[in-house]
């Protein structure tokens, strides 16, 4: 299980000693049980989709940020399907919004289309499920905090509701309701995780968190509360995992930011608020891997890439991604 | 086309006055490279509504970059040369559209993987004209003022922890007629140093009763522009085709009258256009608007006064609540502004301090209608505690 902590959160904000208390709950319940990186780099753009896609690929990508297309080299999920010989069912992504509709798969000749992940897209669910209900729930596609007025759409609503009720065996109705009891966008994803472990029980599966982006805004206490909200969703992701017997003791958990923000020090942005610096905050992150064969309480401090997450889960999982450009960390292999 | 073949009638689309700039200083611009150039016409472009501190810094540089040699320039600028451009940016118009094709060189220079090359081209430079500036003296030290927490009744949590270390927390401040105190104070600077959009006051609400020496903003006489600007973005997102750049485009283009805006100052005007267009948040969230109003005022017009009154902004709706209750008039966040204005006040002292004269500037963050004050100054202990009596008035007197 992947887990992207974002989009883009800060370590002052998250594990410097003055953000421990936006993260109560992994600090008190996951650090302990975990091998911590500090100095995690991301020298590729940040922006989100293209960072997840850089993420999944083991490859700086560089394409349009905003551009609906699919990375250009093979994702993780394309490595593990066809090296392992998995079943489409096996590898999923849940993800923020419709701009990351295309990370499950790549275009490489040797790989693409029907190789790669199934994507959820929680939010295109949900407007699918709400069509025609009359309610005010426009601000809930909003597809990215950063071209705020852009929401794509991808068509198809009975496929969305097909979706539903054949893989997450959920009705509209059922789908409906328990989102008017939800308060974010990521309470929405992990619902769908939840629905997805239960249901399908993949083997692999990658959830990409999108709250804290709300930070692009400006307004420092809702950044301050989408941490703390991500922070007690991954908490109980953890416990869900912990809790299902198809998952417990035998699943590992890798959860990272994409990348960071903005310093406040830095006078070409404006702290918090953007990711446009390329500063060391805005590049500088953290991951905590926890598992069966992760060994626990460990912080290394040594510099890993992003790029490197790929060949890591390569080696864990007897996969070979043969042309992501990181190295496997050898403390998690 | 490259610098080096610019021609006088290339400028022909700039405003007047800029046109006459750039074309007494040809001789020097045609000697910089392309990936710097453009930075330097954005800003040359707009002259005509600039503020006099902008004005003043353009001319200067353009001062500077014409009296040195050749072997000079090709040294200060040497980072820039080495960045590789690609054909279609030098095929850009970059001569009337340089802030576009800045944001293409972003781009190119985010996919190239050259941007901390840039960075640090950019940083040299910066210093180089940081240098410049810094011979002026300033005609009395700089002082800002934040006041946030309008309307908050108490707050049990840690205030200006940021600006703590910096200075002293004075807890028994008497806050009666505080505003009034302050902004008084601050008109009283204007008038013994009635220099032109060097004394403002910024107000994240409706404003308070102010002398009108002052250069005032507020986030409430916008509504009207807001809303105008809101209703022209919906209408462009319904265009058939259109996506993030194009929006942006288009945003650039929008002139105040365009939004209703009017009035004589037209430098004024585009500024406060430029919070609602340029910036992300400053549309919705009243906090967002006055931090963002008071940096660019920092950065563009380098005021000797800055007071900012931080107002509570709407809520976010959560989930929940979006897909059952009916839109009404926003609800506001009063708490969550506080935080929002706390963070807010510590990026005004950190934009104030990267202005010349920052070992001589006075900043001031109060808790608004409480006893809590936050005093940063020369003169000022830091990192301490403080229970001394006295009123805001008597504070600033000692501050300044």
């Amino acid at each position: 299980m992947v887990v992207t902590f974002g989009g883009g959160a800060r370590d002052q904000e998250t594990f410097a000693p003055e953000g421990h208390e936006n993260i109560p709950n992994i600090m008190r319940e996951m650090l302990p049980r975990a091998s911590f990186f500090t100095q995690v780099v991301n020298r590729g753009i940040l922006g989100h989709y293209v960072a997840t896609a850089s993420l999944v690929t083991g490859v700086y990508e560089t394409f349009n940020n905003f551009a609906a297309v699919p990375p250009g080299n093979p994702t993780v999920f394309e490595y593990y399907r066809k090296d392992l010989k998995r079943p489409s069912s096996d590898a999923w992504v849940v993800a923020p919004s419709n701009g990351f509709n295309r990370i499950g798969e790549s275009n490489h000749r040797s790989y693409g289309e029907g190789m790669g992940a199934r994507v959820i897209l929680p939010k295109y669910l949900l407007k699918a499920a709400m069509s025609g209900s009359g309610s005010d729930y426009g601000h809930l596609l909003r597809d990215n905090y950063e071209n705020p007025y852009s929401t794509p759409d991808l068509g198809n609503r009975e496929f969305e509701l097909q979706q539903l009720e054949m893989i997450l065996k959920l009705s509209a109705d059922d789908f409906r309701a328990h989102a008017r009891t939800l308060s974010s966008p990521d309470e929405l994803s992990l619902y769908i995780f939840r629905q997805l472990i239960r249901q399908v029980a993949p083997s692999f599966l990658w959830i990409t968190m999108h709250d804290i982006d709300i930070a692009h805004a400006g307004a420092y206490s809702l950044y301050l509360e989408g941490i703390r909200r991500t922070d007690r969703l991954c908490a109980e992701l953890y416990k869900l995992l912990e809790d299902e017997p198809e998952y417990s003791g035998k699943t590992t958990l890798l959860v990272l930011p994409d990348f960071g923000r903005d310093a406040d020090q830095d006078a070409g942005g404006n702290g918090f608020q953007h990711h446009r610096t390329g500063d060391a905050a805005a590049r500088t992150t953290w991951l905590m891997a926890i598992g069966p064969h992760i060994r626990e309480g460990v912080v290394y401090d040594h510099p890993v890439e992003s790029i490197d997450l790929v060949p890591t889960l390569g080696a864990m999982l007897g996969f070979s991604p043969s042309l992501a450009r990181g190295k496997p960390i050898s403390e998690l292999v | 086309m490259l610098p080096r073949d610019l021609k006088p009638e290339d400028f022909r689309l700039y405003p007047p006055v800029a046109r006459r700039l750039v074309v007494e200083n040809i001789t020097a611009i045609r000697r910089l490279p392309l990936s710097f150039l453009p930075n330097l016409l954005r800003e040359i472009i707009e002259y005509d509504y600039k503020f006099p501190a902008e004005r003043t810094a353009i001319t200067k540089e353009l001062a500077k970059l014409g009296a040195d040699s050749d072997a000079e320039v090709e040294d200060l600028l040497r980072e820039f040369s080495k960045i590789r451009l690609s054909p279609q940016l030098e095929s850009f118009d970059w001569v009337n559209s340089p802030g576009q094709f800045v944001e293409r060189l972003s781009d190119h220079l985010w996919t190239t993987h050259q941007l901390d090359e840039f960075r640090i081209a950019a940083t040299k430079y910066g210093d180089h004209l940081t240098a410049l500036v810094d011979a002026e003296p300033l005609p009395i030290p700089r002082l800002g003022v934040s006041v946030v927490g309008r309307d908050v009744g108490s707050f049990d949590g840690p205030l200006f922890r940021k600006l703590r270390p910096h200075g002293t927390f004075f807890n028994r401040i008497n806050p009666e007629n505080g505003l009034n105190l302050l902004l008084e104070a601050v008109a009283a600077r204007a008038r013994r140093h009635p220099i032109p959009y060097a004394h403002w006051y910024i107000d994240g609400g409706e404003p308070a009763n102010h002398d009108s020496i002052l250069t005032g903003i507020s986030y409430a006489a916008l509504e009207p522009i807001r809303a105008a600007l809101i209703a022209k973005i919906h209408t462009e997102i319904e265009r058939p085709g259109m996506g993030p750049e194009a929006l942006r485009s288009i945003m650039a283009q929008l002139r105040p009258s365009t939004l209703g805006m009017a009035g004589d100052d037209e430098i004024m005007q585009r500024f406060q256009l430029k919070l609602l267009t340029e910036a992300s948040g400053t549309q919705i969230f009243s906090t967002t608007y006055a931090q963002w109003a008071a940096r660019e005022a920092l950065k563009r017009a380098q005021p000797l006064t800055l007071l900012v009154r931080f107002a509570p902004r709407q809520r976010q709706k959560a989930m929940n609540e979006l897909l059952t209750v009916k839109p009404e008039q926003p609800e506001l966040d009063e708490l969550g502004s506080l935080i929002d204005a706390d963070m807010s006040a510590y990026y005004n002292w950190l934009n104030q301090q990267r202005l010349p004269g920052a070992e001589k500037s006075c900043f001031l963050a109060w808790f608004e209608g409480h006893p809590s004050v936050l005093a940063i100054g020369p003169s000022i202990p830091r990192g301490t505690e403080s229970g001394t009596e006295a009123d805001l008035e008597k504070l600033l007197n000692w501050l300044v």
